[in-house]
Protein backbone atom coordinates (compact mmCIF):
# COMPACT_ATOMS: atom_id res chain seq x y z
CA UNK A 1 0.00 0.00 0.00
CA UNK A 2 3.00 2.49 0.75
CA UNK A 3 3.82 2.94 -3.09
CA UNK A 4 -0.04 3.52 -3.77
CA UNK A 5 -0.04 6.62 -0.76
CA UNK A 6 3.44 7.83 -2.47
CA UNK A 7 1.93 7.85 -6.05
CA UNK A 8 -1.51 9.78 -4.52
CA UNK A 9 1.25 12.25 -2.94
CA UNK A 10 3.18 12.61 -6.13
CA UNK A 11 0.22 13.74 -7.98
CA UNK A 12 0.26 16.31 -5.87
CA UNK A 13 3.65 17.47 -5.96
CA UNK A 14 4.57 16.47 -9.49
CA UNK A 15 3.70 20.10 -11.49
CA UNK A 16 2.40 20.36 -15.53
CA UNK A 17 5.82 21.82 -16.21
CA UNK A 18 7.53 18.72 -15.01
CA UNK A 19 5.83 16.50 -17.45
CA UNK A 20 4.54 18.07 -20.48
CA UNK A 21 5.95 17.80 -23.54
CA UNK A 22 7.85 21.18 -24.70
CA UNK A 23 8.90 20.63 -28.06
CA UNK A 24 5.30 21.42 -29.27
CA UNK A 25 4.78 21.52 -32.79
CA UNK A 26 2.34 23.84 -33.58
CA UNK A 27 0.71 25.55 -36.78
CA UNK A 28 -0.40 28.85 -37.71
CA UNK A 29 -4.21 30.50 -38.47
CA UNK A 30 -3.38 30.81 -41.96
CA UNK A 31 -2.04 27.43 -42.77
CA UNK A 32 -4.03 24.87 -44.75
CA UNK A 33 -5.85 21.21 -44.07
CA UNK A 34 -3.83 19.56 -45.82
CA UNK A 35 -0.88 20.72 -44.88
CA UNK A 36 -1.98 20.25 -41.41
CA UNK A 37 -2.72 17.25 -42.52
CA UNK A 38 1.03 16.19 -44.11
CA UNK A 39 2.10 17.81 -40.10
CA UNK A 40 0.38 15.63 -37.92
CA UNK A 41 1.50 12.33 -40.57
CA UNK A 42 5.29 13.40 -40.32
CA UNK A 43 5.13 14.01 -36.77
CA UNK A 44 2.65 11.14 -35.63
CA UNK A 45 0.41 13.01 -33.84
CA UNK A 46 -2.95 13.76 -33.33
CA UNK A 47 -3.73 17.74 -32.53
CA UNK A 48 -1.34 20.51 -32.28
CA UNK A 49 -2.46 24.57 -30.64
CA UNK A 50 -2.52 27.37 -33.25
CA UNK A 51 -0.11 30.57 -32.98
CA UNK A 52 -0.73 33.59 -34.39
CA UNK A 53 2.87 35.13 -33.64
CA UNK A 54 3.43 34.24 -29.50
CA UNK A 55 -0.31 34.29 -29.04
CA UNK A 56 -2.02 31.00 -28.02
CA UNK A 57 -5.51 31.23 -30.58
CA UNK A 58 -6.73 27.83 -31.07
CA UNK A 59 -6.42 23.78 -31.19
CA UNK A 60 -6.84 21.83 -33.93
CA UNK A 61 -7.25 17.94 -33.93
CA UNK A 62 -7.45 15.15 -36.24
CA UNK A 63 -10.72 15.46 -35.73
CA UNK A 64 -11.16 18.62 -37.57
CA UNK A 65 -9.12 17.72 -40.09
CA UNK A 66 -11.71 14.36 -40.56
CA UNK A 67 -14.25 16.57 -40.87
CA UNK A 68 -12.56 18.77 -43.40
CA UNK A 69 -11.77 15.76 -45.84
CA UNK A 70 -15.17 14.58 -45.75
CA UNK A 71 -16.81 18.07 -46.22
CA UNK A 72 -14.27 18.50 -49.20
CA UNK A 73 -12.61 21.71 -47.56
CA UNK A 74 -9.23 20.08 -47.54
CA UNK A 75 -8.13 23.84 -48.91
CA UNK A 76 -9.72 25.85 -46.29
CA UNK A 77 -7.59 27.61 -43.44
CA UNK A 78 -6.53 26.24 -40.07
CA UNK A 79 -7.89 29.06 -38.75
CA UNK A 80 -11.74 28.64 -39.78
CA UNK A 81 -11.46 24.78 -38.10
CA UNK A 82 -9.70 25.42 -35.17
CA UNK A 83 -11.76 25.32 -32.02
CA UNK A 84 -10.81 28.71 -30.63
CA UNK A 85 -10.04 29.39 -27.17
CA UNK A 86 -9.05 26.36 -25.89
CA UNK A 87 -9.38 25.27 -22.42
CA UNK A 88 -5.39 25.45 -21.21
CA UNK A 89 -3.72 24.34 -18.09
CA UNK A 90 -0.71 25.99 -16.86
CA UNK A 91 2.94 24.35 -16.00
CA UNK A 92 3.23 25.14 -12.27
CA UNK A 93 -0.08 23.46 -11.28
CA UNK A 94 -0.21 19.96 -10.22
CA UNK A 95 -0.52 17.01 -11.93
CA UNK A 96 -3.21 16.21 -9.87
CA UNK A 97 -5.25 19.04 -11.18
CA UNK A 98 -4.46 18.27 -15.28
CA UNK A 99 -6.17 14.67 -14.21
CA UNK A 100 -9.55 16.34 -13.32
CA UNK A 101 -8.85 18.31 -16.40
CA UNK A 102 -9.30 15.53 -18.35
CA UNK A 103 -11.61 13.59 -16.57
CA UNK A 104 -13.84 16.50 -16.83
CA UNK A 105 -13.69 17.53 -20.64
CA UNK A 106 -12.51 14.52 -21.90
CA UNK A 107 -9.99 16.15 -24.12
CA UNK A 108 -7.03 13.88 -25.64
CA UNK A 109 -4.81 16.91 -24.92
CA UNK A 110 -4.06 20.40 -23.68
CA UNK A 111 -1.73 23.03 -24.29
CA UNK A 112 0.34 24.23 -21.42
CA UNK A 113 0.68 27.93 -20.42
CA UNK A 114 3.25 29.53 -18.22
CA UNK A 115 2.01 32.78 -15.85
CA UNK A 116 1.72 34.94 -18.65
CA UNK A 117 -0.57 32.91 -21.09
CA UNK A 118 2.49 32.42 -23.04
CA UNK A 119 2.39 28.72 -24.81
CA UNK A 120 5.55 26.30 -23.50
CA UNK A 121 4.81 22.69 -23.77
CA UNK A 122 1.45 20.36 -24.60
CA UNK A 123 0.18 17.80 -22.40
CA UNK A 124 -1.60 14.14 -22.81
CA UNK A 125 -2.63 11.71 -20.99
CA UNK A 126 0.75 9.46 -21.68
CA UNK A 127 2.58 12.36 -20.43
CA UNK A 128 1.28 12.59 -16.99
CA UNK A 129 1.96 8.50 -17.24
CA UNK A 130 5.55 8.69 -18.16
CA UNK A 131 6.36 11.15 -15.80
CA UNK A 132 5.25 9.62 -12.66
CA UNK A 133 6.60 6.57 -14.04
CA UNK A 134 10.19 8.11 -14.13
CA UNK A 135 9.71 10.13 -10.82
CA UNK A 136 8.43 6.66 -9.43
CA UNK A 137 11.39 4.95 -11.09
CA UNK A 138 14.04 7.67 -9.71
CA UNK A 139 12.82 7.37 -5.91
CA UNK A 140 13.20 3.75 -6.16
CA UNK A 141 17.04 3.85 -7.24
CA UNK A 142 17.25 6.31 -4.70
CA UNK A 143 15.39 3.66 -1.95
CA UNK A 144 17.89 1.13 -2.91
CA UNK A 145 20.95 3.17 -2.25
CA UNK A 146 19.78 3.12 0.81
CA UNK A 147 18.97 -0.44 0.92
CA UNK A 148 15.30 0.80 1.96
CA UNK A 149 13.14 -2.00 0.88
CA UNK A 150 9.60 -1.26 1.19
CA UNK A 151 7.43 -4.63 0.58
CA UNK A 152 4.51 -6.17 1.90
CA UNK A 153 1.43 -8.03 -0.37
CA UNK A 154 2.05 -4.87 -2.11
CA UNK A 155 5.64 -4.77 -4.51
CA UNK A 156 6.96 -2.48 -6.84
CA UNK A 157 9.54 -4.07 -9.55
CA UNK A 158 11.25 -1.63 -11.91
CA UNK A 159 12.52 -3.31 -14.86
CA UNK A 160 15.00 -1.20 -17.72
CA UNK A 161 11.35 -0.69 -19.20
CA UNK A 162 9.93 2.49 -17.53
CA UNK A 163 7.02 0.24 -15.97
CA UNK A 164 5.46 -0.61 -12.08
CA UNK A 165 4.10 -3.89 -11.40
CA UNK A 166 1.90 -4.16 -8.69
CA UNK A 167 1.84 -7.61 -7.11
CA UNK A 168 -0.76 -9.03 -5.03
CA UNK A 169 -0.79 -12.41 -3.58
CA UNK A 170 -4.50 -13.62 -3.49
CA UNK A 171 -5.50 -16.79 -0.90
CA UNK A 172 -7.61 -19.96 -1.78
CA UNK A 173 -11.17 -19.54 -0.19
CA UNK A 174 -10.17 -16.36 1.23
CA UNK A 175 -13.42 -14.63 0.14
CA UNK A 176 -13.41 -11.74 2.88
CA UNK A 177 -10.41 -9.92 1.08
CA UNK A 178 -11.78 -10.89 -2.47
CA UNK A 179 -11.76 -7.86 -4.35
CA UNK A 180 -8.48 -6.38 -2.65
CA UNK A 181 -6.37 -6.93 -5.03
CA UNK A 182 -8.32 -5.61 -7.68
CA UNK A 183 -9.13 -2.56 -5.67
CA UNK A 184 -5.65 -1.50 -5.16
CA UNK A 185 -4.56 -1.99 -8.70
CA UNK A 186 -7.91 0.19 -9.70
CA UNK A 187 -6.25 2.95 -7.31
CA UNK A 188 -3.32 3.12 -8.91
CA UNK A 189 -4.38 2.91 -12.04
CA UNK A 190 -6.52 6.26 -11.79
CA UNK A 191 -3.56 7.85 -10.07
CA UNK A 192 -1.15 7.01 -12.96
CA UNK A 193 -4.46 9.15 -14.89
CA UNK A 194 -5.07 5.92 -16.42
CA UNK A 195 -8.14 6.73 -18.52
CA UNK A 196 -11.30 5.93 -16.43
CA UNK A 197 -12.83 3.66 -18.76
CA UNK A 198 -9.43 1.70 -19.07
CA UNK A 199 -9.18 1.65 -15.93
CA UNK A 200 -12.69 -0.08 -15.27
CA UNK A 201 -11.82 -2.76 -17.92
CA UNK A 202 -8.38 -3.75 -16.35
CA UNK A 203 -10.56 -4.01 -12.51
CA UNK A 204 -12.95 -5.96 -14.36
CA UNK A 205 -10.40 -8.36 -15.52
CA UNK A 206 -8.40 -8.18 -12.32
CA UNK A 207 -11.21 -9.34 -10.12
CA UNK A 208 -12.75 -12.12 -12.34
CA UNK A 209 -9.59 -13.59 -12.13
CA UNK A 210 -9.15 -13.43 -8.54
CA UNK A 211 -12.51 -14.84 -7.80
CA UNK A 212 -10.77 -17.55 -9.98
CA UNK A 213 -7.85 -18.04 -8.03
CA UNK A 214 -10.11 -17.49 -4.38
CA UNK A 215 -12.78 -20.21 -6.17
CA UNK A 216 -10.65 -22.72 -7.76
CA UNK A 217 -7.42 -23.06 -6.28
CA UNK A 218 -6.12 -24.96 -3.17
CA UNK A 219 -3.34 -22.98 -2.42
CA UNK A 220 -4.05 -19.78 -4.00
CA UNK A 221 -1.91 -17.45 -6.53
CA UNK A 222 -0.48 -14.57 -7.62
CA UNK A 223 -2.10 -11.41 -9.77
CA UNK A 224 0.31 -9.03 -11.10
CA UNK A 225 -0.21 -6.02 -12.85
CA UNK A 226 2.33 -4.06 -14.68
CA UNK A 227 1.80 -0.73 -16.27
CA UNK A 228 3.54 0.57 -18.81
CA UNK A 229 3.61 4.13 -20.90
CA UNK A 230 1.26 2.78 -23.82
CA UNK A 231 -0.17 -0.66 -22.06
CA UNK A 232 -1.28 -2.64 -18.92
CA UNK A 233 0.11 -6.28 -18.70
CA UNK A 234 -2.30 -8.41 -15.87
CA UNK A 235 -0.67 -11.56 -15.53
CA UNK A 236 -2.56 -14.45 -12.90
CA UNK A 237 -0.63 -17.53 -11.99
CA UNK A 238 -2.07 -19.61 -9.50
CA UNK A 239 -1.32 -23.25 -8.01
CA UNK A 240 -3.41 -25.40 -9.43
CA UNK A 241 -5.52 -27.65 -10.19
CA UNK A 242 -5.20 -26.82 -13.33
CA UNK A 243 -7.87 -26.10 -15.96
CA UNK A 244 -8.55 -29.90 -18.05
CA UNK A 245 -10.39 -28.16 -21.19
CA UNK A 246 -9.93 -24.54 -21.81
CA UNK A 247 -12.01 -24.86 -24.14
CA UNK A 248 -14.91 -25.54 -22.95
CA UNK A 249 -14.13 -22.97 -19.66
CA UNK A 250 -14.56 -20.25 -21.87
CA UNK A 251 -17.98 -21.76 -22.58
CA UNK A 252 -20.71 -19.01 -21.44
CA UNK A 253 -22.37 -20.79 -18.88
CA UNK A 254 -19.98 -23.75 -17.79
CA UNK A 255 -18.90 -24.13 -14.42
CA UNK A 256 -17.39 -26.20 -11.84
CA UNK A 257 -18.39 -23.44 -9.14
CA UNK A 258 -20.06 -25.41 -6.50
CA UNK A 259 -23.40 -24.15 -5.19
CA UNK A 260 -22.38 -22.01 -1.76
CA UNK A 261 -20.11 -20.58 -4.29
CA UNK A 262 -23.09 -19.88 -6.68
CA UNK A 263 -25.23 -18.60 -3.39
CA UNK A 264 -22.59 -15.52 -3.64
CA UNK A 265 -23.42 -14.33 -6.65
CA UNK A 266 -20.63 -16.14 -8.19
CA UNK A 267 -19.47 -19.60 -10.48
CA UNK A 268 -21.86 -18.30 -13.01
CA UNK A 269 -19.30 -19.51 -15.26
CA UNK A 270 -19.25 -16.15 -17.56
CA UNK A 271 -16.11 -15.18 -15.39
CA UNK A 272 -13.57 -16.14 -18.31
CA UNK A 273 -15.66 -14.26 -21.16
CA UNK A 274 -15.91 -11.26 -19.49
CA UNK A 275 -11.77 -11.57 -18.59
CA UNK A 276 -11.74 -12.05 -22.64
CA UNK A 277 -14.46 -9.19 -23.47
CA UNK A 278 -12.37 -6.56 -21.95
CA UNK A 279 -9.33 -7.75 -22.62
CA UNK A 280 -6.98 -6.56 -26.22
CA UNK A 281 -4.75 -9.68 -26.20
CA UNK A 282 -5.73 -12.65 -23.89
CA UNK A 283 -3.52 -15.69 -23.42
CA UNK A 284 -4.79 -18.77 -21.04
CA UNK A 285 -2.62 -22.03 -20.62
CA UNK A 286 -3.06 -25.10 -18.24
CA UNK A 287 -0.14 -27.19 -18.85
CA UNK A 288 -0.81 -30.89 -17.95
CA UNK A 289 -4.17 -29.16 -16.17
CA UNK A 290 -1.24 -28.68 -13.24
CA UNK A 291 -1.54 -25.14 -12.56
CA UNK A 292 -3.38 -22.18 -14.80
CA UNK A 293 -1.90 -18.99 -16.35
CA UNK A 294 -3.61 -15.84 -17.73
CA UNK A 295 -1.64 -13.42 -19.26
CA UNK A 296 -3.78 -10.37 -20.47
CA UNK A 297 -3.09 -7.15 -22.40
CA UNK A 298 -4.97 -3.82 -22.33
CA UNK A 299 -3.72 -1.05 -24.29
CA UNK A 300 -3.66 2.29 -23.32
CA UNK A 301 -3.78 4.58 -26.87
CA UNK A 302 -6.88 3.24 -29.07
CA UNK A 303 -4.61 3.63 -32.03
CA UNK A 304 -2.73 0.43 -30.91
CA UNK A 305 -5.23 -1.92 -29.89
CA UNK A 306 -5.59 -4.63 -32.92
CA UNK A 307 -7.81 -3.87 -35.50
CA UNK A 308 -10.29 -5.99 -35.05
CA UNK A 309 -11.15 -4.56 -31.36
CA UNK A 310 -10.80 -1.21 -33.27
CA UNK A 311 -13.51 -1.90 -35.52
CA UNK B 1 -32.91 10.62 -12.93
CA UNK B 2 -31.62 11.95 -9.29
CA UNK B 3 -31.28 9.46 -6.83
CA UNK B 4 -33.49 11.19 -4.72
CA UNK B 5 -36.00 10.38 -7.31
CA UNK B 6 -34.89 7.09 -7.73
CA UNK B 7 -35.08 5.59 -3.88
CA UNK B 8 -38.71 7.96 -3.81
CA UNK B 9 -40.22 5.60 -6.76
CA UNK B 10 -39.19 2.13 -4.95
CA UNK B 11 -40.35 3.55 -1.37
CA UNK B 12 -36.89 2.34 -0.80
CA UNK B 13 -34.81 3.27 2.61
CA UNK B 14 -31.23 5.05 2.40
CA UNK B 15 -29.32 3.06 4.67
CA UNK B 16 -26.76 5.86 5.18
CA UNK B 17 -26.45 9.46 4.51
CA UNK B 18 -24.96 10.09 0.93
CA UNK B 19 -25.42 12.54 -1.50
CA UNK B 20 -29.08 12.66 -2.82
CA UNK B 21 -28.83 14.95 -6.03
CA UNK B 22 -26.57 12.73 -7.70
CA UNK B 23 -27.87 12.37 -11.47
CA UNK B 24 -28.33 8.27 -12.28
CA UNK B 25 -28.32 8.01 -16.37
CA UNK B 26 -29.57 4.30 -16.57
CA UNK B 27 -30.00 0.97 -14.21
CA UNK B 28 -29.37 -2.63 -14.43
CA UNK B 29 -30.56 -5.49 -12.33
CA UNK B 30 -28.89 -8.97 -11.25
CA UNK B 31 -27.55 -11.41 -9.16
CA UNK B 32 -24.99 -12.72 -10.54
CA UNK B 33 -22.01 -10.77 -10.40
CA UNK B 34 -20.16 -11.18 -13.32
CA UNK B 35 -23.40 -10.45 -15.01
CA UNK B 36 -23.41 -6.93 -12.95
CA UNK B 37 -19.81 -6.60 -14.11
CA UNK B 38 -20.75 -7.64 -18.17
CA UNK B 39 -23.81 -6.05 -18.11
CA UNK B 40 -24.16 -2.71 -16.32
CA UNK B 41 -22.85 0.90 -17.39
CA UNK B 42 -20.27 2.99 -15.69
CA UNK B 43 -22.45 6.14 -13.39
CA UNK B 44 -25.39 3.14 -13.41
CA UNK B 45 -27.83 2.21 -10.34
CA UNK B 46 -27.72 -1.76 -9.61
CA UNK B 47 -30.99 -3.66 -8.30
CA UNK B 48 -29.60 -7.12 -6.50
CA UNK B 49 -31.04 -9.48 -4.27
CA UNK B 50 -27.38 -10.11 -3.20
CA UNK B 51 -26.47 -9.01 -0.13
CA UNK B 52 -22.71 -9.74 0.53
CA UNK B 53 -20.19 -6.98 0.79
CA UNK B 54 -19.04 -8.71 -2.61
CA UNK B 55 -21.62 -6.48 -4.09
CA UNK B 56 -19.80 -3.42 -3.26
CA UNK B 57 -16.66 -4.65 -4.69
CA UNK B 58 -18.42 -5.47 -7.93
CA UNK B 59 -19.96 -2.18 -7.91
CA UNK B 60 -16.27 -0.44 -7.11
CA UNK B 61 -14.50 -2.72 -10.18
CA UNK B 62 -17.50 -1.39 -12.93
CA UNK B 63 -18.22 2.07 -11.61
CA UNK B 64 -21.77 1.49 -10.13
CA UNK B 65 -23.37 4.49 -8.46
CA UNK B 66 -25.12 2.89 -6.13
CA UNK B 67 -26.94 -0.01 -5.18
CA UNK B 68 -30.68 -1.22 -4.02
CA UNK B 69 -31.49 -4.38 -2.07
CA UNK B 70 -34.63 -5.51 -3.21
CA UNK B 71 -37.17 -7.75 -0.80
CA UNK B 72 -36.64 -5.94 2.13
CA UNK B 73 -33.85 -7.79 2.29
CA UNK B 74 -31.19 -6.25 4.95
CA UNK B 75 -27.18 -6.03 3.95
CA UNK B 76 -25.06 -7.63 6.42
CA UNK B 77 -22.91 -4.77 8.43
CA UNK B 78 -19.73 -5.26 6.99
CA UNK B 79 -21.31 -4.63 3.19
CA UNK B 80 -22.68 -1.20 4.61
CA UNK B 81 -19.11 -0.71 6.22
CA UNK B 82 -17.59 -1.07 3.20
CA UNK B 83 -20.06 0.89 0.99
CA UNK B 84 -19.92 4.05 3.63
CA UNK B 85 -16.07 3.89 2.66
CA UNK B 86 -15.93 3.47 -1.00
CA UNK B 87 -18.50 6.18 -0.92
CA UNK B 88 -20.96 3.80 -2.76
CA UNK B 89 -24.51 4.83 -1.82
CA UNK B 90 -26.95 1.88 -0.64
CA UNK B 91 -30.75 1.81 -0.11
CA UNK B 92 -33.12 -1.07 0.76
CA UNK B 93 -36.49 -1.69 -0.48
CA UNK B 94 -39.39 -4.11 0.71
CA UNK B 95 -40.82 -4.41 -3.53
CA UNK B 96 -39.52 -7.63 -4.93
CA UNK B 97 -37.08 -7.27 -7.64
CA UNK B 98 -39.94 -7.40 -10.78
CA UNK B 99 -41.67 -4.37 -9.00
CA UNK B 100 -38.63 -2.23 -8.49
CA UNK B 101 -37.33 -3.00 -11.89
CA UNK B 102 -40.96 -1.82 -13.45
CA UNK B 103 -41.75 1.33 -11.83
CA UNK B 104 -38.07 2.69 -12.47
CA UNK B 105 -38.42 1.95 -16.13
CA UNK B 106 -41.75 3.18 -16.14
CA UNK B 107 -40.90 6.23 -15.02
CA UNK B 108 -38.18 6.59 -17.88
CA UNK B 109 -34.71 5.61 -15.99
CA UNK B 110 -33.27 3.57 -19.25
CA UNK B 111 -32.02 0.07 -19.12
CA UNK B 112 -28.01 0.16 -19.13
CA UNK B 113 -27.33 -2.93 -21.76
CA UNK B 114 -24.96 -0.94 -23.93
CA UNK B 115 -21.82 -2.98 -23.48
CA UNK B 116 -23.69 -6.22 -24.22
CA UNK B 117 -24.72 -5.00 -27.74
CA UNK B 118 -20.60 -3.66 -28.31
CA UNK B 119 -19.26 -6.14 -26.30
CA UNK B 120 -15.91 -4.71 -25.66
CA UNK B 121 -17.53 -1.23 -25.17
CA UNK B 122 -18.13 0.84 -22.23
CA UNK B 123 -20.07 4.06 -22.77
CA UNK B 124 -16.93 6.14 -21.67
CA UNK B 125 -15.40 5.03 -24.41
CA UNK B 126 -18.14 6.45 -26.78
CA UNK B 127 -17.80 9.68 -25.11
CA UNK B 128 -14.58 10.25 -25.13
CA UNK B 129 -13.26 12.60 -27.90
CA UNK B 130 -10.00 13.17 -28.88
CA UNK B 131 -8.62 16.18 -29.42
Amino acid sequence: MAEVTRLHELTYEVKIGDVMTRQVITVEPRTTMAELRAILRDHRISGAPVLEGDALVGIVSVEDLIKALVAGEMGASVGEKMTRNPVTVRADESVVMAIKYFNRHGYGRFPVVDARGKLVGILTRGDIIRGLLRQLEEEYHREEALRYRVSHIFEELISDLTSITLRCRVEAQDFESAGDASSKIKRALSRLAVPPQIARRAAIVTYELEMNIIIHTTSGGEILAEIQPDRIIIRAVDTGPGIPDIEQAMQPGFSTAPDWVREMGFGAGVGLNNVKRCADEMLIESPNAQYTSVKVVIYLDHERRPAEKAA
Amino acid sequence: MKLGKIIEIVEGTPLFEFDLDQEIPCGGAADLMSDVLALVEPGAILLTGLCTPQVVRTAEMADIAGIIFVRGKQPMPETIALAREKGIPLVATALPMFEACGRLYQAGLRSCDISCRIPWRTAGDAEETDR
